[in-house]
């Protein structure tokens, strides 16, 4: 399997956020997708899944050669796809048990997660997350704290087991332990059969999840891309060495989170 | 995908048929001292409850019309058959119920869920119960639950002491009309000390067309004694407007608890215009959980006087308002005594240009100490064209209050749906688990069994929880 994504263009209100976006994820590959603020990052997350505020104005997503853009984003799901949420969204009254369940029916197939056999594994992924199993019966995201709703996210991604995943800046906010701990979620996931797409603000967690490619990203268009050769360099020169090679320009926020990330490496 | 929200599919009303109507008796259309007369002849009442009965006529046509809440404006007093008397007797055997009768209560559900779950059934068909038991352990220790008419015989000492004092026939207009013609309902005494550890039910049927329901409920709980007491009501759809128009009564006396649940699923075309009230006395405990989900017009405020020191009232309400619906519901709660407190929990959703609307009151009389209030009200709105209205009022004379009020109004949001979406359900799917995760605080107070109609309305899937 194959995720395609060809000259993307698309935009919100009638700004354009994507200038063209090519990238291609194969199975079995992680993908860091780097970038300033504004670059275009979470949008690209967000258009791959049909989110109804952005307009495609050109371009397409293909999965296995067939395009998706058309698709509902419940189909898209059903092909196998994940989007770990930057902001995960609050669904008060849905309990993350009873959600996860009948998720898992539907993408995984209702024979897949019969009876007791679903909970042990559930209760499993809770474990491994670091989570306490209380989680089951809490509304799902309902009162959680930034880091609990990323876990949650991983959590939801290991129990889905989809075969391309997109995290949108999981890694934000976290500290060292919690990044360690979805790092370890994803390179749980690793293998043959799966792919993805780790957005990130951060070398830091590169650290932890070692990726096979890098992209870096700026004005909505991927204006470099790498192996471990690039991770190599970045983690070398940090980002100094992006804006003398690329012009990015970066705001005073954004130059202290990237000093500081260097430092706490 | 569309941002626009699709509307919920509840599914189509279940309950609308009806039988063939064999009343054995029918006074006619209209409303009329002679109606009154013939109503009391057939129940062979004595001279006192005649007296009462003539009296409460006086006043519903002294009372004007309610000139808020919901709109009456089509309700015509003189196209309604007041008394319908289904069948010669009352059996405490499902066998004996003639078959029609039997048979509608069957599709209901209802002898099926007296074998599982209920201590006691009351089953009322248009004007008369029709069937009445309940467990002989429980008549064994004293517990009373018959009609009314049979404890104005049997047991008029406590009728005469009860009857009319929670809610005086002048109260207001449909209560005054309920009192000029009752008929039917459920008297409840539990005698000092006695917990009834699983509920009561009684079931409300209309079959009749242009009818006019009027039961009449009167719970007594002495000390430290325990009542659930379950209600649910359905009604054919027909193509003319029928009434119903109940009162409760519940007195909790000191250090007794009575909960009274109701699941009114009446059809479209049914006024459902009810007064319930209860009193508590020191240490009692009154609570309400009042589901609307039918109706044409509904407007019903289940309210709590906490009359003794320490005394505790709880309401839940929730409410659906649909297509050609307006649900006026809410609460009140009135303190006269100290160290009491009262908690309102209201969720209300509207859909396709149904109304639902909050009125809750809060009372607080003077000289009081210590007197604690929270009212909650959440409201989703489903489409635009549906409309969420919320009245609080707050009457409070005392200083050592607390009292605290939120109000929330939502709608599903295109964030929600994406995110449910984005792990596989489809939009229909993930709008219904967003309206049943803004009910299931509610839902999981009602004994599962009882939520029956409200899970098949609402596709609640309880049993699909893990954990």
């Amino acid at each position: 399997m194959k995720l395609e994504i060809k000259d993307l263009k698309a935009q919100i209100d009638g700004t354009p956020i994507l200038n063209g976006v090519d990238l291609t994820v194969e199975e079995g590959r992680i993908h860091a997708l780097m970038g300033p603020n504004g670059s275009g990052k979470s949008t690209l997350a967000n258009v791959l899944f049909g989110h109804p505020s952005y307009e495609v104005t050109g371009g397409e997503v293909l999965v296995d050669g067939q395009n998706i853009l058309e698709m509902e984003t419940h189909e898209r799901a059903q092909l196998g796809l994940f989007l770990a949420f930057q902001y995960p969204v609050e669904v008060p009254g849905v309990t993350v048990g009873r959600f996860l369940k009948r998720a898992s029916e539907i993408v995984r197939g209702e024979d897949q997660v019969k009876g007791a056999g679903f909970i042990k594994e559930l209760r499993k992924n809770l474990e491994f997350m670091g989570m306490d199993q209380g989680f089951i019966n809490r509304y799902l995201n309902d009162g959680f704290s930034g880091g609990e709703k990323k876990r949650m996210e991983i959590l939801q991604m290991l129990t889905l087991k989809p075969r391309f995943a997109v995290l949108d800046e999981t890694d934000s906010g976290l500290d060292i332990d919690a990044l360690r701990i979805v790092a370890n979620g994803l390179n749980r996931m690793r293998g043959p059969e799966f792919g993805a797409v780790v957005i990130t603000h951060y070398q830091r967690i590169l650290d932890y999840i070692k990726p096979d490619y890098v992209h870096i990203m700026y004005g909505g268009r991927i204006i470099t891309s790498g192996g471990k050769e690039l991770v190599e360099t970045l983690e070398a020169q940090g980002y100094e060495w992006l804006r003398k090679e690329y012009g990015i320009e970066l705001d005073e926020e954004e130059e202290a989170a990237y000093e500081h990330g260097s430092e706490a490496r | 995908m569309s941002t626009e929200v699709k509307p919920v599919d509840i599914g189509e009303y279940k309950y609308g048929f009806h039988y063939p109507d064999r009343s054995v008796y029918k006074t006619q259309k209209g409303l009329t001292e002679q109606v009154v007369h013939e109503i009391s002849d057939h129940k062979e009442e004595p001279e006192w409850m005649r007296e009462f009965r003539l009296k409460s006529l006086q006043a519903f046509w002294m009372k004007p019309m309610p000139n808020w809440g919901a709109d009456l404006s089509e309700l015509n007093f003189d196209e309604i058959t007041y008394y319908a008397k289904p069948t010669d007797r009352q059996s405490r055997n499902w066998d004996d119920v003639p078959q029609e009768i039997k048979e509608t209560y069957e599709r209901l559900g209802i002898p099926e869920a007296e074998q599982k779950y209920l201590a006691g059934v009351g089953a009322q068909y248009d004007s008369e119960m029709v069937y009445h038991n309940i467990h002989k352990e429980l008549e064994d220790k004293g517990v009373i639950f018959s009609d009314p008419e049979t404890a104005v015989r049997e047991h008029p000492e406590l009728v005469k002491k009860f009857f009319g004092t929670v809610i005086p026939p002048s109260d207001n207009k449909f209560a005054a009309l309920n009192s000029a013609v009752w008929s039917g309902g459920s008297f409840v005494y539990v005698p000092p000390g006695v917990k009834v550890d699983i509920p009561l039910q009684a079931y409300f049927r209309i079959n009749s067309e242009s009818f006019g329901q009027f039961e009449r409920t009167l719970i007594i709980a002495d000390r430290d004694s325990f009542v659930h007491y379950v209600e649910g009501c359905t009604a054919p759809v027909y193509a003319t407007d029928s009434l119903h128009s109940a009162v409760v009564e519940i007195v909790a006396l000191e250090g007794a608890r009575v909960r009274y649940t109701t699941i009114q699923n009446w059809s479209s075309d049914v006024y459902n215009l009810v007064t319930k009230r209860g009193v508590a006395y020191d240490n009692a405990t009154v609570e309400w959980v009042d589901g609307n989900l039918g109706s044409k017009r509904t407007m019903k405020y289940p309210s709590v006087w906490l009359m003794g020191d320490g005394a505790h009232g709880e309401i839940l309400s929730i409410a659906f308002g649909g297509k050609g619906q307006e649900q006026d519901t809410g609460a009140k709660c009135v303190h006269t005594a100290s160290n009491t407190s009262s908690v309102i929990t209201s969720k209300s959703i509207s859909k396709d240009g149904g109304t639902a609307s909050y009125r809750g009151q809060i009372k607080v009389e003077p000289g009081l100490e210590n007197v604690k209030s929270h009212v909650e009200c959440d409201a989703l709105i489903l489409d635009p064209n549906s409309k969420s209205n919320t009245y609080p009022y707050m009457d409070i004379q005392s200083d050592d209050v607390s009292i605290e009020h939120e109000a929330r109004v939502s709608k599903i949001s295109a964030e929600q749906l994406f995110y449910l979406m984005s792990r596989g359900l489809d939009e229909a799917e993930a709008s219904l688990m967003i309206v049943n995760g803004f009910l299931d605080p509610l839902v999981k107070e009602l004994p599962m069994e009882y939520a029956v109609e409200l899970n098949r309305l609402i596709e609640l899937e309880m049993e699909g929880s893990v954990g």
